[in-house]
């Protein structure tokens, strides 16, 4: 398809989920609320897993940080204009803060010290009580205004959200074309060279960390705004567990891939009710098989269709991959 | 004085657990380059397994032990090995990582769809009751878990480096290609590691259940503790995990005594940032250079 063809389809497919809620009963506009809200922060894990090659298991405690900071500042009277950069910076520096140590060792290392990140904020969310509300949450968040217009109907926040998650995404995109962006890219597919070429990486990838999370920051102000009531709940690690394996389905390092991950976590579950657990029973064993079959993601179908064969990495010995990988 | 002797007895007894599942996972990582995100499930399992035997088919918690060994040996270490990790190692470290993370995420959906979301009593293998050392109350538990734990870590060790098939999986961990060309039988001995792991995940599921209780997330917390006590005491060095576990262990019996109950599960946290800031390759580890 050629470039235009495709931002013409990007642009009905926007406008077509835009219009969608209108018929939709408010439960259904919630859900389609809170697909953009969730979409906000696995676009930057995306950017995280996808392009800086970084594991990250802590996006749901930048989700939650972000959230708390909404909920308290915005019954606090503070504008919701102000909140929204307040808590992409706040989580832009936690994620630099907990990054630095973790990234100069190795890669995996990320994965553990997020992980191990993401426990702390939950502890801290239920034992603070005077902060937090505990396990009562905190509730009664107003929704914003919007040049005296309130946004307090289910179908002007959802268009209000909407259009930042597209805002969002307009921005990471501008910034992975960038050549800061190109530089991630370059990092991921080949560390030593991007290296020996001048790129620093430990400082790259420690920005891509902390703008991920700093999206998820964003992302948790809207779900505050959303169900303006929030508790510990929603930001458990299992949460940052369903992101990553939603970025790892949809294909990693796509820009798109996150949407349709984020279909799979946000939307079918609900679709699939009837199963209950046994949905991700399921899609835990698909993720390994998808691993096994399909490394690159569903997106990544129609490259390995129309390669072939070929698109699979040539079988190296694995002893060199794995010293490689060390 | 008596307090805190208390709280290193019974640390050591909770370290040497978690010490027990770092083991594991430092050896998957040393012979097979797997870094298993599951460690917890392969805990949770067994745990369930016995629970299984005792209660369906009346067996003491001996032999639900012995049965629980024989199929974790079976489902997490040869399942495992053939159906997940050999597909996917020679596409490197993150694929197989993402694996085990889809892993121990269907292993824990599924004990909770299709057995029980409840946390059930675990009976314990020690008589209860405690007797007292220096003022200290120091329960049987503590002196039989140490003690079970004490016997598997030097009867490994000794397996490890006295016997031929010992040095031989040591060999294969080291340098792979070259035991190969010794004459070893690479694939052999990399099985025989992740069946000793699913024995180590075993042990440690009979040592903790008892007071973790057996649900469907109870690997959540352990294999955490695992992987931290792994990387505190050096990912590459076997004592390392023995190290991080028993440390890990006391600090928070010490912490949740001395500031707060409530953050005793961040202190492996903590101590795991502390400790790569100022020593990235842990406590006993040996710095590993890059291969380019």
């Amino acid at each position: 398809m050629k470039s235009s063809a495709r931002i013409t389809a990007l642009f009905i497919g926007i406008a077509a989920f835009a219009v969608l809620p209108v018929f939709l009963k408010s439960y259904g506009v919630y859900l389609c609320t809170l697909f953009c809200v969730t979409l906000m922060a696995t676009f930057g894990l995306n950017l995280t897993i996808g392009y800086a090659g970084q594991m990250s298991l802590g996006q749901a405690a930048f989700y939650g940080i972000g959230a708390y900071i909404a909920a308290i500042s915005l019954k606090a009277g503070v504008p919701f204009f102000v909140v929204l950069p307040l808590a992409a910076v706040a989580c832009f520096a936690v994620g630099l803060a907990l990054g630095f140590p973790a990234l100069r060792v190795q890669h995996h290392y990320l994965a553990f010290a997020t992980l191990g990140f993401n426990v702390l904020v939950f502890l801290m969310m239920r034992n603070e009580e005077k902060i937090t509300g505990g396990t009562f949450g905190i509730s009664g968040i107003p929704r914003p205004t919007l040049l005296g217009y309130s946004m307090d109907g289910v179908l002007p926040f959802f268009w209000f959200t909407l259009f930042f998650t597209v805002l969002l995404a307009a921005f990471l995109w501008w910034l992975l074309r960038s050549p800061w962006g190109r530089a991630f890219a370059a990092l991921r597919d080949n560390p030593i060279r991007a290296e020996s070429l001048g790129v620093n990486i430990t400082a790259y990838t420690l920005f891509a960390f902390a703008i991920g999370a700093a999206c998820a920051g964003i992302a948790g102000v809207f779900f505050a705004a959303l169900v303006q009531f929030v508790e510990p709940a929603p930001f458990h690690f299992s949460v940052s567990l369903l992101m990553l394996l939603a970025v790892i389905v949809g294909g990693s390092g796509k820009f798109f891939g996150p949407l349709l991950g984020t279909i799979v976590i946000v939307l079918l579950p609900e679709w699939l009710r009837f199963m209950q657990n046994w949905y991700l029973a399921a899609f835990g064993f698909a993720i390994v098989a998808l691993m096994i079959w399909l490394p690159g993601g569903i997106l990544s179908i129609p490259e390995r269709l129309r390669l072939g064969r070929v698109a699979r990495p040539a079988v190296a010995a694995p002893d060199t991959l794995k010293e490689a990988t060390r | 004085m008596g307090d805190l002797l208390q709280l290193v007895v019974s640390g050591t007894a909770t370290g040497a657990i978690y010490a027990l599942a770092a083991l594991g996972f430092t050896l998957l990582w040393q012979a097979a380059g797997t870094i298993n995100f599951a460690q917890g499930e392969f805990v949770m399992v067994p745990a369930f397994l016995m629970l299984f035997f005792m209660s369906s088919f009346g067996v003491p918690l001996w032999l639900a032990f012995v049965l629980a060994c024989v199929v974790a040996m079976l489902l997490l270490g040869v399942a495992f090995k053939y159906g997940i990790v050999n597909p996917l190692i020679r596409h490197g470290v993150i694929p197989l990582v993402i694996a085990t993370l889809g892993l121990s995420l269907g292993i824990k959906q599924l004990v909770k769809a299709g057995y029980s979301a409840q946390a059930f009593p675990f009976p314990s293998a020690f008589p209860s009751g405690q007797f007292s050392i220096g003022g200290a109350a120091v329960s049987y538990a503590d002196v039989g878990t140490l003690f079970l734990a004490g016997i598997i870590v030097i009867g490994l060790q000794t397996f490890l480096n006295r016997t031929v098939t010992g040095r031989a999986m040591q060999a294969v961990a080291q340098n792979t290609d070259a035991a190969r060309v010794l004459g070893i039988d690479a694939n052999r001995m990399v099985l025989y590691v992740f069946l000793i792991n699913a024995v180590l995940a075993s042990v440690a599921a009979l040592l903790v259940t008892p007071t973790y209780l057996a649900k469907f997330d109870m690997g959540d917390s352990i294999g955490l503790k695992a992987f931290f006590a792994a990387i505190i005491g050096g990912f590459n060095q076997t004592r390392g995990a023995l190290l991080g576990g028993v440390l890990i262990g006391i600090l928070e019996n010490v912490v949740g005594f001395y500031v707060s109950p409530a953050y005793k599960e961040g202190v492996a946290l903590m101590l795991f940032l502390v400790v790569i800031l100022f020593r990235p390759e842990g406590l006993l580890g040996k710095v590993e250079e890059r291969k380019v």
